[in-house]
């Protein structure tokens, strides 16, 4: 264990808590569910990313900071972003499932082409995984993109594709070697959003808002060369993007965000002129997903450990999604429960900044959305068991 | 940068792990268990060898003075095997209160003791952790003590005890007196006993007092609890090692119950929530002695939350296991109640919490 705060890190801390004492106003707030970004976001993460909040290890030529990789230095960074209650920037799509796989499988021009542009929030993603045939069973993906001279000719139909009604480009998944075996027969192709032939219906959401999409693809055309890695290698990019994106759904960033939040809350909150942080049974649930909190800021260090040492992480990285998005939906339960009966009044429509009856509201109902999203929770206990457990693999019946 | 365990570290893991892998059957913890005493001298005698007793002991006392995160990597171990072995106390709490009360001569006089085996601590800080018990110890001028105390902890064999008198003052007392009557009692945890300590104006030598004895008294309970929650650790994974073990020999309906999805899952869930605690368990252990005023927070939301985590993993291991889980003869329940002991021992995870809660400022109670 070395977790020894050096000069370096010292500075650091320092830095951070000068930057927000000076910019900490210009901070959009955290939470309520995926947006586009609007000027104020964009503003913050182009703040973050010249000091290298955000993006710390990515090189410098894809737009990132190029810092060595730090667990103790992300760590301070969260910590400090969380305690301050300023937003740690744009932690969508683009940024956290297809930046990194990106940066791991794809070619240095293409990181230069996409990275830096997803970086600063110009271009967002959205992700073409989940068919209406094929959700939790994602390597059944049906669209189909065949080779006609120099581009590929995609038809299908994805659902469930977030943010697709602001996005810029998506991230798709589909079939492009019909003979091959079900998992070899797959590539990720990057598609404009404008292409001809793509058609977005929003989906309404329990949260009322056109949280997610039915994206139908009809001929749509992109270069041959808008492929991730090579033809058949989609299921390669699918795990590498799925371990992000699991990754990204147990952020223990968000539950120290909201941890810290609530706990404000609590001490700002009265009930018949009490504090609800003097209230035993309120504050010993507090207390009880601090721990949890703490227990899965230090599990993603250690994860981020192992990895960075180039061992295995088996087990320990299977469980942060599962665990996490529960732990999130935990927080946003108490955080309902805390506002009661003067946390009810929702208008989703027009979320104003300082509505956080709506805002955390939309919270509790989009985690359960997350707890499904990215492999539901029976999907990962069935990965946790079977790849973290060696546990039998589930049988496919006889048709 | 690092977070995990260093190479020495998980050196001590393998070679205490391989020991009691070989030496620690369980016929050997049924066997042990029977004796109530919580103690066996050959796997007493071999962890000493490895250097276990000392571990926290500075090396110009002959022990390896080594940190509480090694002492919290060992503490799983013993959990992981329900070791019947007088750790906590004798090996982690004592040598942790003469460090930061004792004298010099008080040092020189137990340390090197403890180090080589030959002496053995028993502790009991009754009623200072927030629990039920009774303490009603008093030491007088003329370092007399009088007055009954429970839940002492590692009695077995001790030759000494560290005790709290009821106004916190602490004392040493030995044992071999005349006047202490020690009484094990043997807990719902077969491995692990408490006693009670009857002094009847019995010599004590005084360790510490007032604001000083206080602070030692919070430290070794915060040590205690750092130590039983990896304890639990240790007993979690021990189960769910048996849980999943077990599913994939049993044959129902045909097919081996580790392919049934409700078998998995409830082990993918017990796994889920014991992963982030081993993170815990070991940034409390190094951060008490990096910061130690973040120690008191962090040992006692520790506590509280493998408490809680040991808990259900004890109950969904066993109903992997079917009737058989219920019964002694799998023998699976001495780790249930280790996990029971660890929870109900030095305060339950709800004056934990409190604890955590006043230390942090939240409320003033």
């Amino acid at each position: 264990m070395d977790l020894t705060y050096s000069t370096k890190h010292q500075k650091l801390q320092h830095e951070i808590r000068t930057f927000i004492e000076k910019y900490g106003h210009l901070s959009p707030r955290f939470g309520g569910g995926r947006k586009k970004p609007d000027e104020k976001d964009l503003h913050w993460q182009k703040l973050l990313l010249e000091r290298g909040y955000f993006a710390r290890t990515v090189p410098v030529e894809y737009g990132g900071f190029g810092a060595e990789p730090d667990v103790l230095e992300t760590a301070i960074i969260a910590n400090e972003l969380s305690l301050a209650g300023v937003s740690p920037g744009l932690l969508n799509q683009g940024n956290l499932i297809v930046v990194p796989p990106m940066l791991e499988l794809g070619t240095q021009e293409q990181c230069k082409e996409w990275v830096p542009r997803t970086l600063t929030g110009e271009i967002i993603w959205c992700i073409g995984n989940s068919e209406p045939g094929s959700g939790s069973d994602m390597a059944n993906a049906q669209t189909k993109a065949v080779v006609e001279g120099d581009e590929f000719v995609i038809n299908g139909q994805k659902i469930w594709t977030s943010s697709a009604h602001y996005a810029d480009m998506m991230f798709l998944l589909c079939r492009t070697e019909p003979e091959a075996p079900k998992h070899k027969g797959l590539s990720y192709l990057m598609v404009p959003m404008t292409t001809k032939g793509i058609e977005v219906r929003p989906l309404v959401t329990m949260t009322e808002r056109p949280e997610f999409n039915e994206t139908f693809l009809t001929d749509v055309r992109v270069p041959t060369d808008q492929i991730v890695m090579q033809r058949g290698d989609g299921w390669k990019v699918a795990i590498s993007s799925l371990k992000h994106e699991r990754l990204m759904l147990g952020d223990p960033n968000k539950q120290l965000q909201r941890f810290q939040s609530i706990l404000k809350l609590m001490r700002e909150s009265e009930i018949n002129g009490k504090r609800l942080i003097d209230h035993p049974a309120y504050r010993d649930r507090l207390a009880k997903l601090q721990a949890e909190v703490l227990a899965a800021k230090f599990h993603n260090m250690r994860l981020t450990s192992i990895e960075n040492s180039g061992r295995e992480s088996g087990v320990t990285g299977l469980v942060v999604k599962y665990f996490g998005t529960l732990l999130n939906h935990k927080l946003s339960a108490l955080a309902v429960d805390i506002l009661g009966e003067a946390g009810l009044p929702y208008d989703p429509h027009e979320v104003a900044e300082d509505d956080i009856q709506t805002t955390w509201q939309i919270d509790y109902m989009y985690d359960i959305g997350l707890i499904i999203g990215g492999g539901t929770s029976q999907i990962q206990k069935n990965i946790i068991s079977e790849r973290g457990l060696g546990m039998p693999k589930e049988k496919v019946p006889a048709k | 940068m690092y977070f995990g365990l260093n190479e020495d570290q998980e050196l001590i893991d393998q070679s205490l792990r391989s020991f009691l892998g070989d030496k620690l059957t369980l016929e050997d913890v049924r066997r042990i268990a029977e004796t109530h005493t919580g103690f066996d001298s050959d796997i007493w005698n071999g962890l000493s060898e490895l250097g276990i007793p000392g571990l926290l002991i500075p090396e110009d006392y002959g022990g390896s003075g080594l940190s509480l995160l090694d002492a919290a990597v060992v503490a799983e171990a013993l959990g992981y095997y329900a070791a019947p072995v007088p750790f906590i106390a004798n090996s982690v709490m004592a040598p942790k209160i003469l460090e930061a009360c004792g004298s010099d001569d008080q040092r020189q006089r137990y340390l090197p003791g403890i180090a080589s085996g030959g002496i053995r601590l028993s502790v009991g800080f009754g009623n200072k952790a927030d629990v039920t018990g009774e303490n009603s110890v008093h030491f007088n001028d003329n370092r007399i003590a009088s007055g009954r105390i429970t839940g002492l902890l590692d009695s077995s064999e001790a030759s000494h005890a560290i005790i709290a008198s009821s106004d916190g003052a602490i004392g040493i007392i030995d044992l071999s007196s005349n006047q202490v009557d020690l009484t094990p009692r043997p807990t719902i945890d077969r491995t692990r006993p408490l006693a009670d300590l009857v002094l009847k104006e019995a010599a004590v030598e005084i360790l510490s007092d007032g604001e000083k004895a206080k602070e030692t008294i919070r430290m070794a309970l915060d040590t205690g609890r750092l130590m039983l929650s990896a304890d639990t650790l240790g007993a979690s994974y021990a189960m769910i090692d048996k849980a999943v073990a077990y599913a994939g020999e049993r044959v129902q309906f045909g097919r081996l119950i580790s392919s049934f999805q409700a078998i998995k899952h409830l082990c993918a869930e017990m796994i889920a929530t014991v992963e982030p605690c081993k993170s815990l368990v070991w940034y409390s252990a190094h951060i008490s002695e990096e910061n130690p005023e973040e120690r008191h927070i962090h040992a006692s939301l520790t506590k509280a939350h493998l408490a809680e985590v040991g808990r259900d993993i004890a109950r969904s291991a066993t109903e992997v296991h079917g009737g058989m889980g219920f019964t002694e003869l799998m023998g699976l329940h001495f780790w249930f109640k280790r996990i029971g002991f660890s929870r109900q021992t030095l305060g339950g995870p709800e004056a934990c919490r409190e604890d955590a809660i006043l230390a942090q400022g939240w409320s003033s109670g």
